[in-house]
């Protein structure tokens, strides 16, 4: 054993976590909410203020709630792929969830981009997104029929975020 | 003379008067005020990562901090405030990690290393000190000093 061995060895390790370190992504905060109901909330829909939602109304199904804004860049890069997928007839229902939004805008950027949501709720001053942990938009959450969320997908979701990650559990969830 | 000190004080009136423009708008109550601002300084903003929610000019910070005046007024106490933002957004917003089964490693690191580092530098001096302190002469070695030394 050379000297040198020990102070190398722990230089390997060093760089080791560093690499880790710096691969992971500091914007993916885990949430605690995995696992765990989805907190209630009743809130007006978007296209008519006169009626609500709640997502017990979503008891016994599958279901995507996707957080959007009108005023969100990356939201334009994620739509395309939502309307795909819906137009295809693969996603399970999609509830959208209308964050911080002025309702005109709203329910133009729909009108322009497509609408490929069951319902969108409006939450206006982001109350429901606090309760959701939301932080950066889009984020979407994966809730089972029992109406505890599954998964979450922070920031847009790619088509590779929905062939591997969403539409698998969406097919284990639905059994 | 008069109507010189008239001016200069009414310019004071005004300078004053710009100033208080500037001050930042008094809260409602000072007390939650100060409560919100001690426990946000101690949360991050999931905005921007590396600044606390008490200094973060985000609008998702903004918001929190009114979400946090409202449970300090309903009665809460800080740490079921605290509770309240970790349940939804996780352990990452506190600045002080919680001691929990994951944390003990990154709790008592640095103590580990202090520890290890003494423990290193005591086996170093020791092993010096064996080498500094001389051994006698054996008897051969001796005969060949006296000889080189005649």
């Amino acid at each position: 054993m050379n000297k040198f061995t020990w102070p190398l060895v722990i230089f390997i390790l060093l760089v080791g976590l560093l690499a880790v370190g710096l691969n992971l992504n500091p914007r993916e905060v885990p949430s605690p909410l995995i696992g765990k109901p989805a907190p209630a909330f009743e809130v007006a829909q978007l296209a008519d203020p006169a009626r609500k939602f709640s997502p017990k109304e979503m008891l016994g199904k599958v279901w995507l709630l996707n957080v959007w804004a009108s005023w969100c860049v990356s939201c334009r890069e994620e739509h395309p792929v939502i309307v795909e997928y819906a137009m295809k007839g693969l996603l399970p229902p999609v509830v959208g969830l209308n964050y911080k939004d002025k309702r005109e805008d709203g329910l133009r950027w729909l009108a322009r981009f497509g609408d490929p949501y069951l319902l969108s709720a409006f939450d206006a001053d982001g109350r429901v997104g606090i309760d959701y942990g939301v932080y950066g938009v889009p984020e979407t959450y994966l809730i089972d029929k029992a109406g505890v969320i599954r998964f979450k997908q922070i920031g847009p979701i790619t088509p590779e975020v929905m062939e591997k990650k969403i539409l698998p559990l969406v097919k284990e969830l639905d059994k | 003379m008069k109507w010189l000190i008239a001016v200069m004080a009414a310019l004071v009136l005004l300078a004053q008067a710009a100033l208080a423009k500037e001050a930042a708008p008094l809260a409602e109550d000072p007390a939650v005020e100060q409560r919100m601002v001690k426990i946000t300084e101690e949360l991050r903003c999931l905005v921007c990562q590396n600044e606390s929610l008490a200094g973060s000019q985000a609008d998702l910070a903004k918001d929190l901090r009114q979400e946090v005046r409202e449970l300090i007024k309903s009665g809460k106490s800080d740490d079921e405030v605290r509770e309240f933002l970790v349940s939804r957004y996780g352990d990452f917003v506190l600045y002080r990690p919680r001691v929990k089964p994951v944390t003990y490693l990154l709790w008592s690191g640095p103590f580990l290393l202090l520890i290890a580092g003494i423990l290193a530098l005591m086996r170093y001096l020791r092993r010096r000190n064996r080498q500094l302190t001389e051994a006698p002469l054996t008897e051969e070695e001796r005969r060949r000093a006296e000889a080189l030394l005649k």
